[in-house]
Formats: structure tokens, sequence, C-alpha cells
């Protein structure tokens, strides 16, 4: 179970790849669950040129592996990766990664569902869109679903 | 007793407060929620402000003790 916090941009799919390399339960999943959250160069009927990602160091580690922990106890999971940037981000750079590998596909899609929607509500992450005009602006509140 | 605490703050409740951390030294007995006013100078805590102790969720009830962590912090808009 391995969570990253990376202030570098990272491409999802090589990371997914590179992490499964690795894993010694090779034969033992049959699902592997992946989600990317990408930035988009708009919000809320603005255009926004870039983002910056401030976060908690400690208790946003503390909160993800609580997440996982409990993914984990709830759901078969075997593996699971979760990759989540801070810092400056430009549109259509990935923002996070969760990946959950299991036997079966309904628990791959749902524990990486559930991590992702946990994350969404109790990870301290916390976005300031940078406007066209060259305003910031703090997103007050991640969207329902 | 007297019991120091750090408190922090961040994302746009550092801005507002002009200031992402400080030292409370107060006599003991305090809770989260008495932290914010005595770091404040009274300010009420914002009904949408999220506060943690030692990294944890706490309730603004909840007691702190000396050497704790409080940090106080707006909804999370990760992923």
């Amino acid at each position: 179970m391995s969570i990253v916090i990376s202030q570098a941009i990272f491409d999802p799919w090589r990371e997914v790849q590179a992490y499964q390399d690795e894993l010694p339960i090779a034969g033992q999943y049959g699902a592997t669950s992946v989600f990317v959250g990408t930035m988009r160069d708009f919000n809320q009927g603005d255009t926004v040129t870039g983002m910056n990602l401030d976060y908690y160091p400690g208790m946003t580690e503390k909160q993800l592996e609580r997440i996982v922990a409990e993914a984990v106890l709830r759901w078969p999971v075997l593996e699971t990766l979760v990759l989540h940037r801070v810092g400056d981000i430009l549109p259509n750079e990935p923002i996070v990664l969760v990946a959950v590998w299991t036997a079966h596909r309904g628990d791959a899609f749902d524990a990486c569902r559930h991590i992702m929607e946990e994350l969404k509500t109790k990870a301290p992450f916390w976005k300031k869109e940078l406007l066209a005009s060259g305003d910031g602006r703090w997103v007050t509140a991640n969207t329902a679903r | 007793m007297f019991m120091s605490i750090k408190v922090r703050y961040f994302a746009s409740l550092k801005e507002r407060l002009g200031r992402s951390e400080q030292e409370l030294v107060y006599s003991d007995g305090l809770t989260a929620g008495a932290v914010w006013l005595a770091a404040t100078d009274g300010m009420e805590l914002p009904r949408n402000i999220l506060v943690a102790v030692n990294m944890d969720y706490a309730s603004p009830d909840a007691l702190v003790k000396d050497g704790d962590a409080v940090a106080c912090f707006p909804p999370v808009t990760g992923g």
C-alpha cells in the first residue's frame, strides 16, 4: 500500500505499470481499478490557467493512510497506490491517482471509489486557482460527485 | 499549570488571519475551540472551519493538552 505526495508532475499510467511490475502478487489479482484526476482549464464559468495545491504535511499522509486502511478492512484488497500532487499545477496535468488491485472487479471498483471519495472529503488538500485575469481564487468546496 | 499549544492555519484561513502558525501558552483545561478563541482574540470560529488535534479531526469541544498541535482550516478541496 503506497501513498506518495509529489511536487513533481507524474505520468499516472507509467506509475501504475511500474508499481504493478514490482508487486509480488502476480497471478492473484484479476482486477485493477484506476482513477486519475486531471486539472481542467475551466471552473465555475471561468478560464483557469494554473493552480496551487496547499496541504498539511503529516496530517495529509496520516489521513490517506487511515482511508486506505479502512478500504483494506472493508474489501479484500491486495494492493493500492495513491499519488497526489501538491504545489503548482497546470491544466491537463494529473492531480491524483488511485489504483486498487483485487481478485474480482466489484471490489476493485468499490474500493477505488471509496478511497477517492474519502480523499475528496477528508484529506487536507486545498486548491487555489489562478484565473486568466491574474486573480487567485480558493476553491471553497468539492463537487458532490 | 500552563501548557504550550501550537496552532496552525491553512489555505484561505491562513491568508485571512495573515499567519500560518503561532504558539500559545495558556492555563490547561482548554478545548480546541477555546484555543481558537484565545489565538484569535475572541473571533467566533466560522461554521465551516474544520479543527484537527495532532493531525486527527476533532470537535471544537475536544480537550487539548500540553504539546498538542491544533490546526484550523476550511473544507478540503483535493483530488
